[in-house]
């Protein structure tokens, strides 16, 4: 049986022929958050920037709305703590009631340590996990990587860079206006 | 996030000099990525050969592990009725060390330190590595280490019943694994930026696979950041609470007991400052090695070496206190066996181990109120190894002092360690050298992207300093 490899990467959404985004690039972290508002300024939406470190004004200035990963780790962490309270109710007076050292079988202020350290490790892998999943990561490709200078982004380079699907998005006058703001190799990026 | 530091008054960033040297973004990623991409076989010599050096005594820490667990518990010098002995004492030093890397990386984040970013990746690393030494001892201390998941709730046929959830040993199991657990995430997800940054620079099919399949597809966008920085506020957020929960919960296995010099209310406190202490000591033995060995001096300068002194004379200046305040408190309270366990610590038969506590914790820091010995690689080198050794004996004369003169005389006892507690020791060190050794060849030992974050912010506001006064 012949596998079609066109047709897979047209089903995955990677066909070769299919543009991914216009990208450009700065080496100056201001200069891409100035240029990335004068794009958004122009209309555009579906805008994203990479650099190697944490960019000052970045969400601002290109439209990213802050992260809710924050109520995502405050529901786990709750989450949390019932655990620990159920864990230490259930097995202290339901399960298996022991009478050690006259003391109550349950009580909130002895089960305090176990529910605060419970509290604190749902939430950090709430943490960890929600944001590599709000970032759709792990992750084998991204189209990307097939800018020129994508693999500067984590070294020294700011990218700027408009999404194909954008609904103002033209290959040229996209490469334009991103040449206009100041990005130096300006890339139509297929992938 | 780290932008706080920018409203901070530029005149005084003026006569402050800056906290790395670099020509810029690129050569900071070449200054701590080479080091990660040499040739294996063209690491130098000397690195081989502290290498094997404390590999072998990781094998001797496997031999005294083994031997213990063939032969009993009877083989270490535990007795009666010195019950907890070294393994205690070398347990809570090395839950202790480990304290110092969690404060770099929360504490001094959340203050927007921003000097901690040069050295909270190998201090987490060393966190990591610390609690992985101090599990070790209760573990083999249980003597039957195979049954160590009875220590967790989980169901099982043979021994059918729960934990005693009011027993401060279980606590103290639920936070040294949390605390491993939390320290183990921060640290990777503090990693994987810059794990990306070495996959994109792979040249090497193995590199590429490597660092491309443990970075996980990061690539740096807007979007990423923006979850990366609320993920990194929150973890710093729960690990404050966290560091200082372990220790408090390390000290209720003591403070809760009837034992007098343990059953005291200063105990959480003390240990938490002792902890903070002591790991700081122990992060400035690694980093001076490291800044010589790896030429890290442009990274790591004078001046981050000097902030940690401060922390070291001020937390040393809390744990004297804290020593006074049980001194105050045994007079004081009228109780005939704390008054008799103090008057014994100081001028007993381990006299000898509370006055090298003394001399090391609160005498030798005080060097530290002059700038000129805060800022002198040797002084500060030996002063981290004193400080070192005299918070193991803190734990040691805490533990040991404690428990020899029971209440009954003819209970007393003395303790002396068998040469299978010194050579455990001595292998766990071995264990934690050896972990350090490899993780500063082989992973980024410096945050880069958290650095560059730093040299941005610097370049910019002494940029605004000349415009300013042109």
């Amino acid at each position: 049986m012949a596998i079609d490899i066109e047709q897979i990467k047209d089903k995955l959404g990677f066909g070769e022929d299919k543009i991914y985004a216009v990208m450009g690039e700065f080496s100056d972290p201001h200069d891409l958050v100035h240029a990335g508002r004068r794009i958004r300024e122009m209309g555009y939406t579906k805008i994203d920037a990479m650099s190697p470190f944490p960019v000052h004004g970045i969400d601002a200035a290109i439209g990213v709305p802050y992260s809710k990963l924050g109520w995502i780790v405050i529901c786990i962490a709750l989450c949390g703590s019932a655990t620990a309270l159920l864990l230490q109710w259930w097995c202290g007076t339901y399960n298996y009631p022991l009478v050690i050292g006259g003391k109550p079988l349950f009580d909130f202020s002895f089960s305090i340590p176990i529910t605060f350290e419970l509290t604190v490790l749902f939430s950090a892998f709430a943490s960890v996990i929600g944001m590599f999943a709000m970032n759709g990561l792990p992750r084998l490709y991204h189209p990307s990587a097939n800018y020129r200078l994508a693999h500067r982004a984590t070294d020294d380079r700011f990218i700027l860079l408009v999404e194909a699907d954008d609904p103002k998005f033209d290959p040229q006058i996209t490469a334009e206006h991103l040449k206009s703001v100041g990005a130096g190799t300006v890339e139509v990026v297929i992938g | 996030m780290a932008d706080i530091a920018i409203r901070q008054d530029p005149q005084l960033m003026a006569t402050n000099p800056p906290l790395v040297h670099a020509d810029g973004y690129h050569d900071l990623t070449e200054q701590i990525s080479t080091i990660v991409e040499g040739d294996v076989f063209k690491t130098p010599l000397k690195y081989w050969i502290t290498l094997s050096i404390t590999g072998s005594i990781v094998l001797l820490l496997g031999a005294m592990l083994t031997y213990l667990v063939s032969t009993g518990i009877g083989v270490w010098g535990n007795n009666r009725p010195i019950g907890w002995a070294w393994d205690i004492t070398n347990f809570v030093f090395w839950i202790g060390i480990g304290h110092a890397g969690t404060l770099i990386s929360a504490i001094l984040f959340l203050f927007r330190q921003r000097w901690r970013t040069s050295i909270n990746r190998s201090a987490e690393a060393m966190t990591l590595f610390a609690v992985m030494c101090a599990g070790i001892f209760p573990l083999f201390h249980t003597g039957r280490p195979w049954r160590a998941y009875w220590l967790m709730p989980v169901p099982n046929t043979d021994l059918n019943m729960w934990q005693n959830f009011r027993s401060p040993l279980i606590w103290d199991v639920f936070a040294v694994s949390t605390y491993l657990t939390v320290s183990a995430l921060f640290w990777f997800t503090g990693l994987v930026p810059d794990l990306a940054t070495i996959r994109d620079r792979a040249t090497t099919k193995v590199r590429q696979w490597v660092f491309g399949f443990l970075s996980l597809g990061w690539r740096g966008s807007a979007r990423h950041w923006s979850n990366y920085e609320v993920a990194y506020l929150i973890l710093a957020g729960i690990s404050t609470p966290l560091v200082l929960s372990v220790h408090s919960i390390v000290s209720f296995d003591f403070a809760t007991s009837v034992i007098p010099g343990w059953h005291t209310t200063i105990f959480p406190p003390y240990f938490v400052a002792g902890a903070i202490f002591s790991g700081f000591a122990c992060v400035m033995t690694l980093l001076i090695i490291a800044r010589w060995a790896l030429n890290l001096h442009n990274l790591i300068t004078i001046k981050h070496l000097e902030n940690m002194n401060k922390i070291i004379l001020v937390t040393g200046s809390f744990v004297g206190y804290a020593y006074c305040t049980e001194f105050f408190i045994a007079w004081y309270s009228g109780g005939v066996y704390e008054r008799f366990t103090f008057v014994n610590r100081a001028f007993g038969p381990y006299a000898w181990a509370a006055w090298t506590m003394y001399s090391c914790n609160v005498f030798i820091p005080q060097l530290y109120w002059f700038k000129k010995m805060r800022t002198s690689i040797p002084v500060m080198f030996m002063i981290s190894i004193t400080t070192n050794i005299g918070m193991w004996f803190e734990r040691f004369v805490i533990i040991v002092t404690s428990l020899h003169r029971d209440f009954l005389p003819s209970s007393w006892g003395y303790f002396k360690p068998t040469w299978v507690d010194i050579c455990t020791f001595t292998g766990t060190v071995g264990l934690f050298l050896t972990l350090f050794l490899l993780f500063a060849r082989f992973l980024p030992m410096i945050a880069m992207s958290e650095v560059k974050g730093v040299w941005a912010k610097e370049k910019q506001l002494f940029a605004k300093e000349t415009v300013g006064h042109h």
